[in-house]
């Protein structure tokens, strides 16, 4: 058991089972993101209420509920570079970060573009979005607080700490938030979507969710085997394994 | 050996308290620069929208709790920058007491100088905004408490941000995403206590930040400032 672990602690094995899950994991993503856009864009019904604007939904639900995964997996990766001083945990924190700030700016994207035809404005003062912007920042904070530091090593246990305080912060945010929006309820929003999702629509979204998942873990693979070969280019498994 | 290991932690923190208030003494304009500045932009708000009582009373709590969040800022930029620079804080992270215990009397001095202040004059600026004087209570308890929130958050961030190059704007981008909930539950309770509501729960929400960041807090800005020196 502990072998199995201590592996996710060392560069080659890493860096090795990255070159091996790739090439099954990007046919797959590629597949399933097809098969998830088609089935949502032309095969589920269409919304009684919203008609075809609401197929949205699609892109925005799934790179927000990934947005908010993706802090979490950096932070904990953050907590584990601090604990056991893992150095491989640094580079997956440095990978995750800004594929989670990509996740979260196309839910904001996506959710202003949907807003336009349901609620009449490009953006809303709504709880969620509030909340999602504020992610945004934390991510760009982490993102900034890295390139800061010419010393990697320090600037990536800064991060780490950083990132720590910021889980511990996010609830509260998001608590906060929710409690502002319900002082400042506009009454002209509806929230159609908040009834009950139907099973034709409710599959193909929750595809969408575990591939956009997929899609997460192949960006961070490729992210981490790039900071893996820029880190250890003098080093003789590397230039072993990309001569073979 | 013993009566060395033995360190009074509380004489430690008494001296060292007054240590960095005399250093405040002397050096006065670190000290009223903020609340200048606080002022300042208070100044330019109703320059800005308009001289209009009734609009400015609305938009008080909003806009004093937005400046008290800017000079905290500033405040935070000045924090360990001093210390780093004449050896002090390598001195502090080296000394027999735990260094999340060696930081909290230059916090409580800078708070005193800082957030007590500018909570105990804050009224005057209300009433340049129109706000009653009945709410001067809760405009100061809030700010008493948010200040200290807000400078225990911000510590984290300049001990993390304290030994890089041009600091200050990353310091800002870094800890005023954290600031939110202290804005809204600051806001919420003056708007509360305008309109003849209760603002007890959002000012026992502020009370539990408060020692929830004196709990927490100086574990992050040790470990921060521990980066920052590369220990």
């Amino acid at each position: 058991m502990w072998r199995i672990v201590h592996q996710f602690g060392s560069p080659p094995w890493v860096y090795r089972f990255c070159d091996r899950v790739i090439p099954w994991l990007l046919p797959i993503t590629v597949v399933a993101l097809l098969t998830g856009s088609i089935w949502g864009l032309l095969f589920a019904p269409t919304d009684y209420k919203q008609g075809d604007s609401y197929r949205i939904i699609y892109i925005h639900v799934p790179a927000a509920v990934v947005a908010l995964a993706g802090y979490y997996v950096m932070a904990l990766a953050g907590l584990v570079s601090l604990v056991w001083r893992v150095k491989l945990a640094d580079t997956a924190m440095r990978a995750a970060a800004p594929i989670g700030a990509a996740y979260t700016a196309i839910a904001l994207i996506t959710g202003a573009i949907w807003g336009k035809p349901t609620w009449g404005a490009w953006w809303v003062w709504d709880a969620r979005i509030t909340s999602m912007l504020i992610l945004f920042f934390l991510y760009v904070g982490v993102i900034a607080l890295f390139e800061a530091y010419e010393n990697k090593t320090v600037a990536a246990r800064a991060c780490a700490i950083l990132s720590l305080v910021g889980t511990v912060n996010i609830p509260i945010i998001y608590k906060s938030v929710d409690w502002w929006y319900s002082l400042h309820q506009p009454a002209s929003i509806k929230f159609t979507g908040s009834s009950a999702i139907d099973a034709s629509m409710l599959y193909p979204l929750l595809g969408m969710i575990i591939t956009f998942y997929a899609l997460f873990a192949l960006l961070m693979m490729l992210n981490l085997k790039q900071s893996l070969t820029e880190e250890y280019a003098q080093s003789a498994w590397l230039n072993k394994r990309l001569t073979a | 050996m013993t009566e060395a290991r033995d360190i009074d932690i509380l004489h430690y923190c008494r001296s060292q308290t007054v240590r960095q208030l005399m250093l405040m003494v002397r050096s006065p304009s670190e000290v009223v620069n903020p609340l200048l500045f606080f002022l300042l932009v208070i100044v330019l708000f109703p320059l800005g929208l308009g001289p209009d009582p009734e609009q400015l009373s609305v938009l008080a709590p909003g806009i004093l709790w937005v400046v008290a969040l800017l000079s905290n800022l500033m405040i935070c930029m000045r924090l360990f920058v001093d210390d780093l620079e004449d050896g002090s804080l390598e001195q502090l992270a080296m000394a027999r007491v735990p260094l999340s215990i060696a930081v909290l009397p230059q916090l409580l001095a800078s708070w005193l100088a800082s957030g007590l202040l500018l909570s105990v004059v804050s009224p005057l600026f209300g009433l340049m905004l129109g706000l009653p004087l009945n709410v001067a209570p809760v405009l100061i308890a809030s700010l008493l408490m948010g200040t200290a929130i807000m400078l225990l958050l911000g510590a984290v961030g300049a001990a993390l941000t304290v030994g890089v190059q041009r600091g200050g704007i990353l310091l800002a981008l870094l800890i005023l995403p954290l600031y939110v909930p202290i804005l809204i539950a600051g806001t919420r309770a003056l708007n509360e206590a305008l309109q003849g509501g209760d603002p007890s729960i959002a000012l026992a929400l502020l009370g539990a930040g408060v020692t929830g960041g004196l709990v927490l807090a100086p574990l992050a800005i040790a470990a921060g400032l521990r980066v920052s020196l590369e220990l």
